[in-house]
């Protein structure tokens, strides 16, 4: 039992980085486990990983300028999020494209932008996965507030959102301005990435905010169901993964995101074995009269 | 559709009209689809769109639903701009969503219905239930209250978006096509719900090419991308402006209906 403890425990209990990493990782699976669900449920997964990349041009604008990154992944988000818009509006062009566009253009930006910088590939794989084992407690404390002000607002949201999943057209006709809850979700997501990159990357709170929920979308039957099961599963994936990278001297943002999507197809396995077992199951009760099971 | 009795209540109680058309022409951006679009409805009425397919019967639905804006011309829903009382008018749209993945039971979408009155946190109350659970159960529903959406057969789904439509109690009550994949006893059932609408003061709006249907509504308007004929559902089916409409010719009935003889249709049925 001491062992198992030691295995398991221990790696938290003793190392303060470790404690720290696992309460943000939790906060993290949190939010995203409330924004990613909206994400899958709507099909936005494309322009959540667009938001995510487009925010590595402001990040390293702002670290070679020796400014927050926060605030350059905030200023990135925002002209990716303008920026498909205009494109969509002004030209005939779907928004795929006009996502795609930018998204290409935009990651081509961070990395020029990146290869000024004279530690290049350290900033840019610090961008992209993230330092979860460098977080400090301010940063946890920024994460906790971004994290209830993402449950706040999805709670006061959640009819227009529910709708706007459904049909655009329905949530327009019951007075609920679809651009409007459109922007709002989008904001959401931007959020999302510009207060999480530091801890999962760029690169993995992509990763975090749609392998969980689609895990969740497999078995659940409400949508408030999926919200809290994407979570939990993204808290089992953080736990997991930092255990693993402890252990096993894994990259500890690469390792978090690898359980997340290991766990997605386990599921997808594990539902696909159940319905064939339950399809047997009734094939054959079926069947028995004659004697021949399928 | 009883629309006579109701006809002579709503007459005496109301000069209110529930929607007017005053040569309106509706469409998108850059597309007319139809012009010059002259009517009025009373409460309690119904009122058939009656064209095939990319005729402008869907257009002017959305148009009336406020998802669209009228190109030229006017249009007063409830006495004011479309969209402006979401409470008191249902749309329920032709493509109905991909529900693939959404984890929704059938209760949880008829409940949306409740949403135009309660806004964004508004409790919802008894009121509410009642209207969901009637709605349900008028359109034989109930015992997949509790079904996941995904798991439902397409007529059963159509049947849970009408009883959406029907749960929002609203005076003005949008449907397009709404009896696509319905089996007979299903359409028997929508057919109730609508007379039970009517009854209660609703004004019913149907984009259909059921000649059936439009000639049990009170009142038809009959769109080829133009306005053919407005008039009474029965009067103004007739085999001339039938051929206009479809480019097919229909005949009367002994009892007045109007039959026509399509080589093929493109119901679903």
């Amino acid at each position: 039992m001491t062992a198992l403890a030691s295995l398991l425990v221990t790696p938290f209990s003793s190392n303060g980085f470790m404690t720290n990493a696992l309460v943000a990782g939790i906060l993290v699976s949190i939010a995203c486990g409330i924004v990613g669900t909206f994400v899958v449920l709507r099909g936005l997964a494309f322009i959540g990983d667009a938001l995510a990349h487009g925010v590595l041009p402001g990040v390293a604008a702002a670290l070679l300028l020796g400014l927050p990154g926060m605030l350059g992944a905030a200023v990135g988000s925002l002209a990716m999020i303008l920026g498909i818009g205009f494109v969509t509006r002004k030209s005939n062009l779907s928004s795929d494209t006009a996502i795609g566009l930018l998204f290409v253009g935009m990651l081509a930006l961070g990395v020029a932008i990146v290869s000024r910088s004279r530690s290049f590939s350290g900033d840019l794989v610090r961008i992209l996965f993230g330092e979860i084992l460098g977080i400090s407690s301010a940063e946890i404390l920024g994460q906790l507030v971004a994290t209830a002000v993402m449950a706040l607002v999805a709670a006061v949201f959640y009819r227009p959102f529910l709708l706007l999943c459904f049909s655009p057209e329905q949530a327009e006709t019951s007075g609920f301005s679809a651009r409007r809850y459109h922007a709002v979700m989008l904001t959401m997501i931007a959020v999302t990435v510009v207060v999480s990159f530091r801890t999962v990357g760029t690169l993995l709170v992509f990763g975090m905010l749609l392998a969980p929920a689609a895990t969740a979308a497999l078995f659940s039957r409400k949508i408030v169901t999926m919200i809290a099961a994407s979570s939990a599963i993204g808290i089992a994936a953080v736990y997991l993964g930092l255990l693993s990278s402890y252990q096993f001297n894994l990259a500890a943002g690469a390792s978090i995101t690898l359980v997340a999507t290991l766990i997605f197809f386990l599921a997808l396995t594990a539902k696909h074995v159940y319905r064939r077992v339950a399809r047997l199951g009734a094939s054959s009760r079926q069947a028995s009269p004659e004697g021949s099971a399928a | 559709m009883s629309g006579d009795t109701a006809a002579t209540t709503a007459e005496g109680r109301a000069a209110l009209k529930v929607l007017t058309a005053a040569r309106l022409t509706v469409g998108y951006q850059h597309e007319v689809v139809v012009e010059g679009i002259d009517l009025a409805l009373e409460p309690g009425k119904t009122l058939a769109l009656v064209g095939s397919n990319g005729s402008g019967k869907s257009t002017f639905l959305k148009t009336i639903a406020g998802l669209l804006p009228p190109l030229a011309g006017s249009i007063e829903v409830l006495g004011g701009k479309p969209l402006g009382a979401p409470a008191e008018v249902a749309y329920m749209g032709q493509f109905q969503p991909s529900t693939g993945t959404l984890p929704l039971r059938a209760i949880d979408v008829v409940r949306m219905a409740r949403f135009a009155r309660r806004g964004l946190v508004g409790r919802m109350r008894a009121e509410d239930e009642e209207a969901v659970r009637s709605a349900m159960e008028v359109m034989g529903v109930s015992e997949l209250a509790r079904a996941p959406l995904n798991t439902l057969s397409g007529g059963q789904r159509q049947r849970v978006f009408i009883a959406q439509a029907f749960a929002r109690e609203a005076r003005l009550i949008l449907l397009d096509e709404p009896a696509t994949n319905l089996d007979a006893q299903s359409r028997e059932t929508y057919r109730r719900m609508i007379g039970e609408a009517v009854s209660a003061g609703a004004s019913v709006v149907i984009a259909t090419h059921d000649i059936e249907e439009a000639a049990a509504c009170d009142y038809a308007l009959l769109l080829a991308r133009k306005v053919v004929a407005f008039g009474p559902g029965r009067t103004v089916l007739s085999a001339e402006t039938l051929m206009s409409t479809f480019g097919i010719v229909g005949h009367y009935a002994k009892d007045g209906t109007v039959v026509v003889e399509r080589e093929h249709g493109h119901d679903c049925d």
